[in-house]
């Protein structure tokens, strides 16, 4: 199970930010070579970031590269980053799925042989792109989830961003279908006041709530709110283990049909509880043998 | 063999980077390498090398480098040392080549 | 000779005699009395009041090779000691001790006093600035005695460390030499590293820009011990003299070894009734204050007292109920002096009082947990807060060896990596604390536990806390930042390091250019 419940961005040019990235107990790391760079600093970002790639010990953490959009970058940025073997590239401003396609040739075209693929996570931040979420989401074997980046979305809606994020309800429950229609993984926006830990944690639940898998992640201090919300709850561990408990007793006793406390448990449910589980074996919360 | 052409400049003074200043140098002049550094006592000669060996690997021959060090890395100094031959009009050579760490 | 860690030390230094190796944290137990300070008696109707510094120098009288004390509650923003010393260059003075009890950039003038040979001995718990560059290079004929904060009230005690003369900087005194830390444009909080000064010196000067009407009240440092009043126009500056609103670090990855820190102390239970705590000024320690603050809140316990030099941070604490008193030593900001002057469970201690290893028991001896930072930290847990990796003294133990040894759980918190020095090395270029006296290191790549205490091991590794052997975080450190060339230092010896005890814990070298 890929896990990334936080994505921590790191500026692709900051030298002191880009060793520890490995420290901070993100799921994944982004090293940022769009936003975070100055247009005339974009060559040395991408020499950075490339040895950071081959040097630096991520411990873990799944390494990203956000490269720079098509129309600007992004051709340089790929030839220069995947031979570098990250896992991932991020493609900001993704608006339809032909953009994926392409991304996915050059790609290919850089890999060596034999490199583990380079995996694609579509950064969506338009509302053509929350349009077409469900063929970009297709695109690509490569394309492992969608992000959403509300900033640019509300501002190219002509909508206000607010706290309580009424505005962009739609774009985000869109996306989560589509990327779960897909089969893939849907990463929140941002929460971008790095003071309310309380928003936050807010925010974050409801994210939950509503079907995302992580959250984009732009300080460090916000890691272990969001991770403790995407966590599994205690009484959802519970509920998990009584779930397989049922099943193996079905089993035994050869029952076809199989209840949990009067209701049916059907595949969906059982696929949910054994995800449970795994996360949060994952996450320390359950060890092997001791599952009480 | 590359002939760097232009004056250039990368990295910055923060903590953890390097600043690289290449100035061309007359052709057969060799390269000269002056470096200041936080950490000259305890890893002057290994900056050295790193530097060096950059600059050597893209074939260029003729140089003259000022670097100020603030406890950069390895790996951020050749980065630095990179950036500003590209800069100065060296085609880099694949980044994706296994060099030591 | 060797002392038992293994630091060559002389048997004998000029200006400070016989050595004696330090031998373990708690092994010297020295058959000596305390001093005595020569009788005095003031008649009625005298008065203690002279006009300016000078006259001090006259009635004393203060001679050539006299030692002058000062303390250092004014920190960068000092005005006295530079006073002081400008009338000793105008009198033609020679050979002056200076005992002052921490030297920062502001007291650059005593380098060009040692030049002139006006002072050639120094006595003190911290360095900092051109002095600690100037010693570092050697303009000392004689080396520099570096104590710890108990060190220096101890040594004082015993006479070991005579004072013919301290001037004490007072923020407001009364024209019999009452003083208090707490009121004038150079109010500082706490006087307590000045109080064994105006116990055991010969000669007390009280030296103030605020003088109030008799009797002064509260009264911190008592007329019975002062000889002399004076008034000047500044005893210090006030934007020197406060470091600030104290903030809790933004760096992340100080942020992330903070939070590893109160786990440990909440791992082993101390988050409970009665907790006594002391933090740092600075970086992750503060944080960490910060992150056991949050557990406290959680876990809805009250400390019994927090210890040491005070920031806003440990006040707001004490007001919000999570200590029941603070002992305070040292304030480091304007929160802390208005809480040391109107709050009566913030008390003010002495250096003796707070980490003296010689009287009939200190308070950090009280401490359940120390938060303390570190420079280097070697394989055997000794720490180095004396020098930096290049030789240059750049500070001094302070309160560090005695809040290490008293309390019951000492973490030291440390970037593993600091650009690209490694914190942990084979061999602390000075050795300060001793490693028996540390229990934890926090790095933001791992925790290592002293082998000395297993059950504290067992404790984190139970609570699911990254574990490793010292070795390995350093392997860890070089793996990233390759194996430093050692550094070579030169043969003349700048300072003593003196344990608190009085034993030589280590020698500092002449740096080599």
């Amino acid at each position: 199970m890929d896990l990334r419940r936080t994505m921590l961005f790191m500026p692709g040019n900051n030298p002191g930010m880009l060793q520890n990235g490995g420290v901070l107990g993100a799921d994944s790391v982004i090293l940022d070579l769009e936003d975070a760079v100055s247009p005339q600093e974009k060559d040395a970002a991408r020499f950075l970031v490339s040895q950071a790639l081959r040097f630096v010990d991520y411990r873990g953490s799944e390494r990203v590269v956000r490269i720079n959009s098509l129309d600007t970058f992004a051709a340089q940025d790929i030839e220069a980053i995947v031979p570098c073997q990250p896992d991932a590239l991020m493609v900001p401003k993704v608006q339809c799925a032909e953009e994926i396609h392409e991304v996915e040739q050059l790609i290919a075209k850089t890999e060596f042989p034999g490199q583990r693929p380079v995996k694609i996570i579509a950064l969506i931040e338009t509302p053509r792109g929350i349009a077409e979420c469900y063929p970009i989401a297709r695109a690509s074997k490569r394309l492992v989830a969608l992000a959403f980046g509300a900033e640019d979305y509300t501002a190219t809606l002509g909508a206000e961003r607010t706290k309580e994020g009424l505005e962009i309800v739609t774009a985000r429950s869109l996306l989560v279908n589509a990327a779960a229609a897909a089969a893939i993984q849907s990463i929140d926006t941002p929460f971008t006041d790095v003071n309310d830990f309380e928003g936050l944690a807010r925010d974050t639940a409801f994210a939950k709530q509503i079907g995302f898998k992580g959250k984009l992640t732009i300080n460090p201090r916000q890691i272990d709110v969001i991770h403790e919300r995407f966590n599994p709850r205690q009484d959802e561990i519970v509920w998990a283990q009584q779930v397989i408990a049922a099943i193996e007793q079905a089993k035994i006793q050869g029952s076809g049909v199989i209840a949990l406390n009067g209701k049916m448990i059907d595949a969906p449910i059982v696929s949910r509880a054994e995800r449970t589980i795994q996360l949060a074996r994952r996450v320390g919360l359950l060890t092997e043998g001791r599952e009480q | 063999m590359s002939q760097m052409l232009t004056a250039t400049q990368s990295g910055t003074l923060e903590s953890n980077d390097i600043m690289i200043t290449l100035a061309p140098n007359f052709k057969g002049s060799g390269i000269k390498l002056e470096l200041e550094s936080v950490v000259l006592a305890q890893y002057g000669e290994v900056l050295r090398q790193v530097i060096l060996d950059t600059v050597t690997s893209q074939g260029v021959t003729d140089v003259l480098i000022k670097a100020v060090d603030r406890g950069a890395l390895d790996c951020t100094v050749r980065a630095r040392v990179l950036v500003a031959l590209e800069r100065a009009g060296v085609k880099i050579r694949s980044l994706a080549e296994k060099t030591s760490n | 000779m060797k002392n038992l860690l293994g630091r060559e030390i002389p048997e004998f230094a000029d200006g400070y005699g016989k050595i004696t190796p330090f031998n373990g944290a708690f092994s010297h137990q020295p058959s000596i009395t305390r001093q005595s300070t020569r009788l005095k008696t003031i008649k009625p109707r005298q008065s203690k009041l002279l006009t300016n510094i000078e006259a001090v120098f006259d009635k004393v009288p203060i001679q050539d090779g006299m030692t002058l004390s000062f303390h250092h509650h004014l920190r960068n923003g000092d005005g006295l000691v530079n006073q002081v010393l400008a009338i000793a260059e105008k009198r033609g003075m020679k050979g002056l001790k200076i005992a002052l009890s921490s030297i920062f950039p502001v007291h650059a003038p005593i380098v060009d006093y040692i030049k002139q040979g006006i002072v050639t001995s120094l006595d003190t718990n911290y360095i900092s600035g051109p002095v600690a560059e100037a010693v570092s290079c050697g303009i000392l004929d004689t080396p520099v005695i570096l104590r710890t904060h108990g060190g220096r009230a101890r040594a004082i005690e015993y006479g070991q460390l005579k004072i013919d003369v301290a001037f004490i900087a007072a923020p407001a005194a009364d024209d019999y030499g009452n003083m208090n830390g707490i009121m004038g444009p150079a109010a500082c909080g706490s006087l307590g590293y000045a109080f064994p000064d105006a116990e055991y010196a010969d000669n007390v000067v009280a030296v103030t820009d605020y003088l109030v009407d008799y009797p002064l009240s509260p009264v911190s440092i008592p007329q019975t011990r002062v000889d002399y009043v004076v008034k000047v126009a500044s005893v210090g500056d006030p934007t020197g003299i406060v470091s600030g609103t104290t903030r809790i670090t933004k760096d992340p990855v100080g942020l992330k070894i903070a939070a590893t820190a109160a786990k440990v102390i909440e791992a082993v239970g101390m988050i409970k009734e009665g907790f006594s705590f002391q933090t740092g000024a600075g970086g992750a320690s503060l944080a960490t204050a910060h992150f056991v603050r949050q557990m406290m809140e959680k876990a809805g316990v009250t400390g019994s007292f927090a210890l040491g030099g005070i920031t806003g941070y440990m006040v707001e604490m004490l007001e919000q109920g999570l200590f029941k008193k603070i002992l305070d030593v040292q304030g480091f900001d304007l929160d802390a002096i208005h809480s040391i002057a109107t709050n009566p469970n913030h008390l003010e201690i002495s250096a003796g009082f707070y980490a003296s290893p010689f009287n009939n028991g200190c308070a950090v001896n009280k401490l359940d947990c120390v938060v303390l930072g570190a420079t280097e930290i070697d394989t055997s847990f000794n720490v180095n807060v004396v020098t930096g990796s290049d030789g240059m003294i750049m500070g001094g133990s302070g309160g560090h060896s005695d809040a290490a040894a008293g309390a019951n759980l000492t973490i030291i918190v440390a970037n593993l990596l600091r650009g690209r020095l490694s914190t942990i090395v084979d061999r602390v270029t000075t050795a300060a604390t001793p490693g028996e006296t540390i229990d934890v290191l926090v790095t933001e790549r791992g925790i290592a536990v002293n082998p000395r205490r297993q059950e504290l091991k067992a404790c984190l590794i139970k609570a699911g806390l990254p574990i490793r052997e010292i070795n390995e975080l350093k392997e860890v450190a070089e793996k990233i930042s390759g194996t430093p060339k050692p550094i070579k230092t030169g043969d003349k010896i700048v300072a003593l390091v003196e344990y608190r005890d009085g034993t030589m814990i280590d020698v500092v070298h002449q740096i080599r250019h």
